[in-house]
């Protein structure tokens, strides 16, 4: 069957004239990507999986030493773990709903003649494309207490945005929020325009109102794309790190990635994070395949 | 049930203009067919009664009243579209149901269920209620859409050519049973197509339209047998009208090009009295017979060359030539006649209409 897929080379082609055949072409051009796969993906995650049942140190020369399941059980029994979880779904429940609404709600206003909408878009685009440490640098600039522009805007005085523990999180996640909108508007974007036109006509000439026919044409058509928008959002959000450790240090802002860095690079228990990481694999896995699920039957209706 | 009214509408979009100086008058219960080319500008008036385009000017008043400002909604019309535009996702029943649920003319379920009951009873889609829309068929999605018309009573049907994406058969079929479905409303129609059979089969009315501009408007019997341009008189009709130039020499139509003569029954006469007459002689002209009317006899007088045989099953259809002129002629079946053959030919001279060969207008409706 593989055969059948590729086309025969040109008898008459330069590189048929040095002897090389489809096989051997095919070869060429795959063989290094898999080659890269297996040594920087594969064997790491498989080496690690090995490594979550021992308790080696990378700080030290000390041999590993076979510990079965016992990380697994330590980092499940241990509370502080389970509150970064905690952390972790509280932030990414308010960051992917924050951009879920303001991406949404910015393309429904977008989706419409005005002018310099195509510029308009890519401005709106930007926030996107920068990265994520100089996201996270700047908004440390904009929370500052004392010559923050938030502050001075919303005259705020000298709130304390990010030294507040209880203010940190939701300071990340509105980061986080203003930065990734764009994403989602730009996937609502695309499915909003796949609406057919004569559908909203068809509901106006059926005296439908603006609600009614929001919620049923518009959301239940959008609802698939949507949906892609949040399975990637909640699987970013859920493996943030960079923006949360650039902005705070709080222990309630403390994620599970975060947890996770500091167990691996700063009290080198490598073994343990191996398992602690594998436990975060499962999870972003298990909760992307719920979604998929969801996915499917959304699309299926 | 309503009486709509065009006044003077124009429509442009950009630099292009749709529609000029329209004026149209649709009766209450009336069956009025728009019939025209793609491009005349048919969706886009059905779009301005509608309420989902403004006209550039003029007016529309249904019932008498000036609708200009009113939205869909208010005109409470209904509309069948090409493209069905059915709700996806949403079963056949949900579909029909959409009309009489929003909130704000929300009816009690029993009378909702009732209304779609009915409506599919009439369209003979009670087997499909529960179905997935995107599970159907054309034809099916087609009668769905006329569903959703029909359960909401409004005060205007327009469809605007809701069936030409169906095949052939079925086509026939819907045809039919819009027809009788809107004897049995007794409800206004405005039907859009560019099918003339459509046009002449169903409507109580037709209204030619090209380029933006009402051609005519009469019953499809008027517009087949006295079409008021060689517009219509080449556009409706399957085979058209056979156009061809000439003039009238003492009482007889002479073929220009190959002066070629047919007997002209007292014509003058018949069409506008002896003022005309005189104004005719000589004038350069078309003539216009339909192809049932022209027949072949031995003693004819004018000879002809068989150019092609199109068998229709019923009759046949004979290109003949003359010279390089060729006109159609229905013919019975049984004719025998194959191609190349002589055969000599005349016309039904009451039958023969003539229009100015400048203008195009029918010497009738001239004024």
């Amino acid at each position: 069957m593989a055969t059948t897929m590729i086309t025969t080379l040109d008898r008459s082609s330069r590189a048929a004239a040095r002897g090389l055949s489809d096989i051997s072409i095919r070869n060429l051009f795959i063989i290094p990507t898999v080659l890269f796969l297996i040594v920087f993906n594969i064997f790491p995650l498989i080496y690690s999986l090995g490594y979550s049942f021992t308790d080696f140190r990378a700080s030290t020369n000390a041999p590993a030493n076979f510990v079965g399941l016992q990380n697994y059980r330590d980092l499940l029994n241990d509370p502080y773990v389970w509150s970064n979880f905690a952390i972790t779904a509280k932030y990414v429940i308010i960051s992917v709903a924050g951009q879920l609404l303001v991406g949404f709600g910015v393309a429904m206003l977008l989706n419409r003649d005005i002018p310099l909408k195509g510029l308009l878009t890519t401005l709106l685009l930007l926030p996107m494309m920068l990265s994520m440490a100089v996201v996270g640098l700047f908004w440390k600039l904009l929370y500052d207490p004392s010559f923050g522009i938030i502050n001075y805007a919303l005259g705020l005085g000298t709130f304390e945005w990010l030294a507040d523990p209880k203010m940190a999180l939701y300071a990340v996640a509105l980061t986080d929020i203003w930065m990734w909108s764009p994403f989602v508007m730009l996937l609502s974007l695309a499915g909003l325009s796949a609406v057919p036109k004569h559908l909203y006509e068809a509901a106006a000439i059926d005296r439908a109102g603006p609600f009614y026919t929001f919620f049923r044409i518009t959301l239940p058509l959008v609802a698939p794309i949507l949906m892609i928008a949040v399975i990637f959002r909640t699987m970013e959000a859920f493996k943030t790190f960079d923006l949360a450790y650039i902005l705070t240090s709080q222990p309630t802002t403390e994620l599970i990635s975060i947890r996770l860095y500091k167990m691996a690079f700063q009290e080198w228990q490598t073994g343990r994070s191996c398992a602690l990481a594998y436990i975060v694999l499962i999870m972003v896995l298990a909760i992307t395949n719920i979604y998929v699920k969801y996915l499917n039957k959304v699309k299926e209706r | 049930m309503a009486h709509i009214q065009l006044k003077n509408i124009s429509k442009t979009f950009g630099n292009h203009t749709a529609l000029t100086g329209l004026d149209l008058d649709i009766a209450d219960g009336e069956f009025f067919v728009l019939l025209g080319e793609t491009g005349a500008g048919k969706t886009t008036t059905l779009r301005l009664i509608a309420g989902l385009e403004k006209p550039s000017e003029g007016q529309v008043l249904i019932d008498g009243v000036d609708v200009a400002d009113w939205g869909a909604a208010e005109r409470d019309v209904a509309l069948v579209l090409q493209q069905y535009s059915l709700y996806p996702r949403y079963t056949v029943r949900e579909n029909l149901e959409f009309p009489l649920k929003p909130k704000i003319r929300r009816l009690p379920d029993a009378e909702i269920k009732d209304r779609v009951d009915r409506a599919a009873r009439t369209l003979r889609i009670e087997h499909l209620l529960d179905r997935k829309t995107d599970r159907l068929s054309g034809g099916e999605m087609q009668r769905v859409s006329i569903g959703r018309a029909i359960v909401r009573k409004p005060r205007v049907f327009l469809m605007d050519e809701p069936l030409s994406a169906l095949d052939a058969k079925l086509r026939e079929a819907l045809r039919t049973e819009l027809k009788n479905l809107q004897m049995q409303l007794g409800a206004t129609f405005l039907f859009v197509t560019h099918d003339q059979i459509e046009a002449m089969s169903m409507g109580d009315k037709v209204g030619v339209l090209n380029h933006g501009r009402i051609i005519q408007t009469g019953t499809p019997h008027e517009i087949y047998n006295n079409p008021r341009d060689t517009y219509v008189a080449s556009f409706v009709g399957s085979p058209p009208m056979n156009l061809i130039d000439g003039k009238l020499v003492n009482g007889r139509a002479v073929m220009t090009p190959l002066n070629f003569e047919l007997p002209f029954s007292g014509g003058t006469k018949t069409y506008g009295g002896a003022k005309t007459g005189a104004a005719t002689e000589g004038r350069p002209l078309v003539f216009g017979i339909r192809p049932e009317d022209v027949y072949l006899e031995s003693g004819a007088p004018v000879e002809a060359r068989v150019h092609d045989v199109e068998n229709h099953g019923v009759e046949k259809i004979l290109t003949l030539r003359v010279g390089d002129i060729t006109l159609r002629a229905t013919v019975p079946a049984r004719t025998d006649v194959a191609i190349e053959q002589p055969v000599r030919f005349a016309w039904n001279p009451d039958k023969v209409v003539m229009f100015d060969k400048g203008s195009g207008v029918n010497l009738r409706h001239a004024s």
